[in-house]
């Protein structure tokens, strides 16, 4: 491919990579993302090339999100979806659909209560009650394509954002769209921009924050290897409007596939020139590295994560100064969450007042959700904001899965908090979740049911914390640690009420005096678990008992006398001997012998053991 | 000694790595990742040759290399596995997969290793693979939708595979 050195031939090329996907005619794009893999989606597309080729272009497709139904298989223009497919069934599809025009009814995806099935992703609720604008082009295009990416609007708004607009109009444009960071803090990305563009310097950096650590949460994940090319040209976009020359994309070791792919597409840029010097004629040079974590949490923190391209230990520093003053080698640097920059393009290609339009007022646009734990659809979303919970659970999520009994949703990861039944309807929006002592976080929903115990959740957040914490502060270093040993003595048994006084004493003791977000959010997952659930912490401590059945220690095992056969099998497998009764007699649990590892529950092929 | 042969070659190929990086500090942590891949941890002498040709001094180079979770300054076994104990991994219980693992390749305390080298196994904070929790992931690759059966099933067809390489593709 040739070198695009003007917007005339950008737009040119544009054209030509259009008309190409349209004389194609039949696509079959079979998802790779990190989900659909897992489930065998490479065999699928081998098995794809070797049997579909001369029926149809065969297209790999970054993650659609609806990872719960993978390996997905989409056939455009037929408007066919189908779910879990296995390469068993490729020279059915290949046959039947692909040759024959005919849906295989076996391989859509039905509806999980009403078992109806549907044809196409327009109908099934899933997709049809999201609106993508940051996943616009996951799992539509190749990852791996520029031209794909071209074709569809890819590095128009950069040529915009070069040739049309200076860099103070970037900023003012996207100052007006109200765009607010999607990693979690959500601070207005236009005055980040402002303060780093007036800050002095000729030297400046663009950092894009790919290290999401947030246990529960991969849309930076899916956007990074699903439409890498996005991500490049809104960090472009950023160092425009900053005046930087260089960006840094920080991506976490745990995506070895996100690496990997935007390594490509930088190369991709880099041999047409969409990246390099004189970037599309202009006078703007721009260039990217990509930097790899090495598993530390903390450097999701913008200034550890700055230390850590500078190859030191990723420990957060005092601000001010802010990065945007003095950052990465000490020069102004702005750093954006990998989707925040993913929307930047779309932004200054549409205009501020199309994304005003989305959403609600004071956070508009769209926020991408990470949608895991006990629900029927897991997966990958991409709302409004202002949609409520209720409708992210039970429309797009499909209620809960098993038709168990929504309890919680944990929203923002080990940040953040929790959001009980009597919150269902709350706005999934910045302002109205901080109301509600929520915060958004970057996306990670986990859906609990009745089976979770939420004193668990908060000891497994603060496990999570406290391995985390890089140690340089005392609260957090310290703080984590004895908050972390009550919460084991409450899941033991052990615990006293006065152990619970001082968990909430240190919480907010943590949450006011550590140095960074690492240790000021910490004792979020307590706190909110302490003001929603109280009922079930005093259950632990007073009456010894877990309601959710979870806590090994406070668990006991009954054999139910109407249930047991006295087939023996149960005392055999119980590895400590506690379990007595003679052939065809009821058996018996001594407590006192009991481990609590669960082998009888197990074992047992009548039902008749059970925790209480 | 063999053993200072190998610690000769060692050297040379890493000052390779070096040469290739640069000696920026910004460097040391791609610098360490690649040595690691290449010999599944980082020895000690060769943290003190990375020291001494960056010029950093070797506390330094030992902090880094102790700060992130992604660095071993033990050998590790030929298969890593990592069990995901993230937040949607945990709520569908992988806690009883990681025991199962543990207990099917020997180790017990606070060993990761197994004793003939062949696997460690730990957890990890989060693979970002939510959708099919819970999962692990074998040298990278991942395994989804696990149940301890499943587990121990995966790590029997490896221990086939090391007794018996011919029976695998």
């Amino acid at each position: 491919m040739k070198r695009i050195s003007s917007r005339e031939e950008l737009l040119d090329y544009a054209r030509q990579c259009e008309a190409r996907m349209k004389a194609v005619g039949r696509r079959v794009l079979i998802c790779v993302g990190t989900g659909c893999l897992a489930n065998g989606a490479d065999e699928v597309l081998r098995e794809f090339e070797r049997l579909g080729a001369d029926v149809a272009a065969i297209t790999k497709g970054g993650c659609d999100g609806f990872c719960e139904a993978g390996p997905l298989v989409r056939i455009v223009p037929d408007n066919v979806l189908y779910v879990k497919v296995k390469a068993s069934d490729v020279p059915a599809i290949v046959e039947r659909t692909l040759k024959q025009g005919e849906a295989i009814e076996e391989l859509l995806y039905h509806h999980p209560v009403t078992n109806e099935a549907y044809h196409g992703e327009a109908e099934i609720p899933f997709y049809s009650s999201q609106t993508r604008v940051t996943l616009c082009n996951c799992g539509i295009i190749d990852p791996d394509e520029l031209d794909q990416y071209i074709a569809r609007d890819g590095y128009k708004a950069l040529a915009r954002a070069v040739c049309d607009l200076t860099p103070d109009d970037v900023v003012e444009e996207i100052l007006d769209s109200g765009l607010r960071g999607r990693g979690g803090g959500g601070f207005p990305t236009g005055r980040k921009w402002m303060f780093a563009r007036t800050a002095p310097g000729d030297v400046k950096y663009v950092v894009c924050n790919g290290d999401e650590g947030d246990p529960g949460a991969f849309m930076d994940r899916a956007v990074m290897e699903g439409d890498p090319h996005r991500v490049l040209e809104g960090l472009a976009i950023a160092g425009r409007a900053i005046g930087a020359s260089h960006g840094y994309i920080y991506v976490r070791a745990e995506y070895p596939m996100a690496v990997g792919r935007l390594k490509r597409a930088v190369e991709q840029c880099r041999r047409v020139g969409l990246l390099g010097e004189r970037i599309l004629g202009t006078n703007f040079s721009f260039d990217v590295t990509i930097k790899e974590g090495a598993g530390a949490f903390v450097c999701g923190e913008e200034t550890a994560l700055l230390a850590s391209i500078e190859g030191k230990r990723g420990m957060p520093k005092p601000r001010p100064p802010f990065p945007a003053q003095e950052g990465l080698f000490g020069k102004p640097t702005v750093i954006n969450n990998v989707e925040t920059l993913a929307t930047v393009p779309s932004i200054i290609l549409r205009g501020p007042a199309w994304f005003q339009s989305i959403g609600v007022e004071g956070s508009p646009g769209t926020k991408t959700f990470a949608i895991t734990g006990q629900v029927a659809n897991t997966g990958l979303i991409e709302i409004p904001t202002g949609k409520t919970l209720r409708e992210v659970v039970y429309d797009i999520g499909g209620g809960i899965r098993g038709g168990g009994e929504f309890k919680a949703a944990q929203i923002g990861g080990p940040s953040g908090s929790c959001l009980p039944t009597e919150l269902l309807d709350i706005k999934l929006d910045y302002d109205s979740l901080t109301r509600a002592g929520a915060m958004m976080g970057s996306g990670g929903l986990v859906i609990m049911d009745s089976g979770t115990c939420m004193v668990e959740v908060a000891r497994f957040f603060m496990s999570f914390a406290q391995k985390e914490s890089c140690g340089k502060c005392v609260p957090c270093r310290e703080g984590t640690h004895r908050m972390l040993e009550i919460l084991e003595k409450i899941v033991g048994g052990t615990a006293t009420m006065d152990d619970l006084h001082i968990l909430e004493t240190l919480a907010s003791v943590v949450k006011e005096s550590s140095l960074c977000g690492l240790g000021r959010t910490a004792p979020n997952p307590v706190m909110a678990t302490m003001k929603y659930f109280m009922d079930e912490y005093v259950a632990h401590i007073v009456e010894k008992r877990c309601p959710a059945g979870v806590c090994k220690a406070l668990k006991r095992y009954e054999i139910s006398e109407s249930k047991c056969r006295g087939c023996t099998r149960c005392a055999q497998a119980c590895p400590v001997g506690a379990i007595s009764g003679e052939v065809r007699q009821v058996h018996v649990i001594d407590v006192a012998k009991c481990t609590r590892c669960g082998a009888c529950v197990a074992t047992c092929k009548f039902k008749a053991i059970a925790a209480v | 000694m063999a053993l200072l042969e190998t610690t000769h070659r060692d050297f040379a190929n890493v000052s390779k790595i070096i040469g290739r990086h640069g000696k920026g500090q910004q460097e040391l942590v791609p610098i360490l990742q690649e040595v690691q891949a290449e010999y599944r941890y980082l020895p000690e002498e060769i943290l003190s040759h990375i020291s001494t040709a960056m010029g950093i001094p070797p506390a330094t180079v030992y902090g880094v290399a102790t700060f992130y979770a992604q660095f071993s300054l033990e050998p590790k076994g030929k298969y890593v596995i990592r069990v995901c104990d993230g937040t949607a991994c945990h709520v569908r219980h992988s806690m009883p997969i990681y025991e199962a693992i543990r207990k099917k390749t020997g180790l017990r305390g606070k060993r990761i290793t197994s004793a003939d080298g062949l696997f460690t196994v730990e957890t990890v904070a989060c693979v970002g693979a939510c959708g099919l929790a819970p999962v692990i992931t074998i040298n990278d690759e991942v395994y989804a939708q696990m149940t301890p059966e499943a587990a121990e099933m995966i790590i029997d067809a490896l221990m086939n595979r090391e007794v018996n390489p011919v029976e695998t593709h």
